[in-house]
């Protein structure tokens, strides 16, 4: 199923530097061609193509150890990649870490907020280094929690928030600036179903308010068939399938479900290595919840 | 990577202007903003800094004391204690700034380096704002020595200058060696190996110095140590503000741009180091 990997085609694509790529009619926010990352023993990411449109809820799915979060990590400029090519908003992730930086939000996988901080404070931060301007930044930073329904909680120590609301509180950071691409590294890990819910809720009025893309990873096929408008699923570095939750569906039969899905492209194999990780990553989730 | 990072360096002149015109205003406001939110915390956690007070006190009660009844130090006509007390300011910033770094391990650990990063502030503001947050931070050292040394009928010089420049002094040492502490820490990047290089660097860079003797007194191999070695600048200059009478043996001209230079260079490497700490 994964074709094999053009040749990169950096020559004939110009670093436009053009906020958004046509490609065909559609517009892309993201856009990767034979993306690749090595460490030292694994290719974590493998010749990797991506298209993603514009103003589009868009699901990285597969299992642990696929390469979903080395993927974003090379995408937010955090990685540099070992071959291939990334735009992100029409940006060069390579040549223009900066603009690309500018055009982004990133939520990471960990719970990341400040605990010695409150809300206010983490999101007053982040609205400086932003450059919102000094008589904006307040009601933005209360606009954003409001959003997020942390209005209650702005003054209070963000150690004492439940792990739902720490994760509402780096979604309104992230979103704070109106960037053009978010990145969600598995945004509801570890959040109660309501919390889940509500979060999910957020991400789909910020894609209809601004228009903003969301590039989201997740294991929970439920999330992907609400939440996302196309998937890819990555399997050792590869997108082994891309398309609509629905089409991935009729592909592999008429009743399948997108777990099904999964399965067929994937295999029913525990994959080498994302065990260990995994559990450890749960804990950790776990105990930062409390 | 390299030819990059050159090609959008700053040139000299003209474009130097321009370029601080474009991107310095934005580099300010995010040190700020670190430095900021750095305070914050630390008025929230106010009982740490009081603990500090116990080891330079015990340098002054015990060491100071004994030292100076044996007249074993040839201090150019002022007392040991007196002598000794700028050092023991200059050493008790030197003691926190060196283990600095490990907040930025922790906050590694917890992902909030990682956002940072990815936000367009320039990584050099990132560093100064802590850098600047952990000279602030220092200057509770200076109160409790002054308390310290009022409490032991050591005269100090209280001219409003002098005071001022012992402020300046203590700013620019504690982020000097707190920024030396953050390059460890990209470096090192866990917890452990980091509190085991802190332990090895803390001695010698301050036995290697003037903080508890003159340069005139040592071996010839240590002063030239303690030449190199940006503590002794420090020192120098304290001793010269804060002592009735003080002599600056290298002038307090040079004690500045010695550490404004050391301080700006550890700022560059440390910008260029910082992703490091996360990858
Ligand atoms: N810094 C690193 N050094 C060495 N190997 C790494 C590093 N980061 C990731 N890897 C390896 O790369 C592979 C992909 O990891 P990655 O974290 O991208 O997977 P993932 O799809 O996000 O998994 P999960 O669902 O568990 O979050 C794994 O085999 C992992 O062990
Ligand atoms: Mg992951």
């Amino acid at each position: 199923m994964s074709a094999p990997a053009q040749p990169s085609g950096s020559a004939e694509v110009g670093d436009t530097g053009a906020h958004e790529m046509e490609h065909g009619t559609t517009k892309l926010a993201v856009e990767t061609e034979a993306l690749t990352r090595r460490f030292a023993t694994v290719t974590a990411v493998d010749h990797l193509n991506l298209a993603v449109p514009a103003s589009s809820i868009f699901g990285l799915l597969g299992p642990n150890g696929a390469g979903k979060t080395t993927t974003i990590k090379m995408l937010i400029t955090m990685l540099p990649p070992s071959a291939g090519v990334a735009r992100v908003a029409g940006y060069d992730v390579q040549r223009q870490p900066v603009e690309v930086r500018r055009a982004i939000g990133y939520v990471s996988q960990m719970l990341s907020a400040d605990g010695a901080l409150t809300g206010y404070e983490n999101l007053l931060l982040f609205a400086r280094i932003y450059a919102i301007p000094r008589r904006e930044r307040r009601d933005r930073v209360f606009d954003a929690l409001e959003f997020m329904g942390l209005s209650e909680a702005a003054h209070l120590l963000v150690k004492n928030y439940s792990g739902g609301m720490i994760r509402r509180l780096e979604i309104a950071q992230s979103m704070m600036h109106r960037p053009a691409v978010l990145f969600l590294d598995e945004p509801t890990i570890g959040l109660d179903p309501v919390a889940r819910r509500a979060v999910w809720a957020h991400l789909r009025e910020l894609l209809s308010r601004f228009g903003t893309t969301i590039l989201m990873t997740t294991h929970d096929m439920e999330e992907a068939e609400e939440m996302c408008e196309y998937v890819a699923i990555m399997h050792r570095g590869r997108a082994v399938a891309t398309g609509s939750p629905e089409a991935l569906r009729a592909s592999v039969g008429p009743q399948a479900s997108l777990d099904d899905v999964f399965v067929h492209f994937v295999g029913g194999l525990i994959d080498e290595g994302g065990s260990y990780r995994e559990s450890a990553r749960i804990r950790r989730t776990a105990r930062r919840l409390g | 990577m390299k030819a990059e990072a050159i090609g959008k360096a700053p040139g000299f002149g003209a474009p130097l202007g321009g370029w601080a015109r474009r991107e310095l205003p934005g580099a300010v406001r995010d040190t700020l903003a670190i430095a900021d939110i750095e305070l914050r915390k630390l008025r929230r956690d106010p009982i740490e800094l009081f603990t500090r007070a116990v080891q330079p006190a015990l340098w002054l009660l015990v060491f100071g004391q004994v030292f100076g009844r044996i007249r074993a130090i040839p201090t150019g006509g002022i007392d040991y204690l007196t002598f000794l007390v700028p050092g023991i300011l200059a050493q008790s910033v030197l003691f926190i700034a060196i283990f600095y770094g490990i907040n930025v391990i922790w906050e590694k650990d917890l992902g909030i380096v990682q956002k940072l990063l990815v936000s367009p502030a320039p990584r050099t503001a990132l560093v100064l704002g802590k850098a600047l947050s952990a000279g602030i931070r220092g200057l509770a050292q200076g109160i409790i020595i002054y308390v310290l040394a009022s409490l032991m009928r050591i005269r100090l010089n209280f001219a409003p200058w002098h005071v001022l420049g012992v402020v300046f002094f203590i700013i620019l040492g504690s982020a000097l060696f707190s920024t030396f502490s953050l390059a460890v820490a990209c470096i090192v990047r866990t917890r452990e190996r980091f509190m085991g290089i802190g332990q090895v660097l803390t001695m010698p860079l301050f036995f290697a110095s003037n903080a508890i003797y003159p340069l005139a007194s040592m071996p010839g191999w240590v002063r030239d140590l303690a030449i190199v070695n940006p503590l002794s600048y420090q020192v120098d200059a304290l001793r010269f503000l804060m002592v009735q009478g003080g002599q600056s043996v290298f002038g307090l001209a040079q004690d500045c741009w010695v550490l404004v230079v050391v301080l700006a260079a550890f700022v560059l490497l440390t910008g260029w180091l910082y992703p490091n700490v996360a990858a």
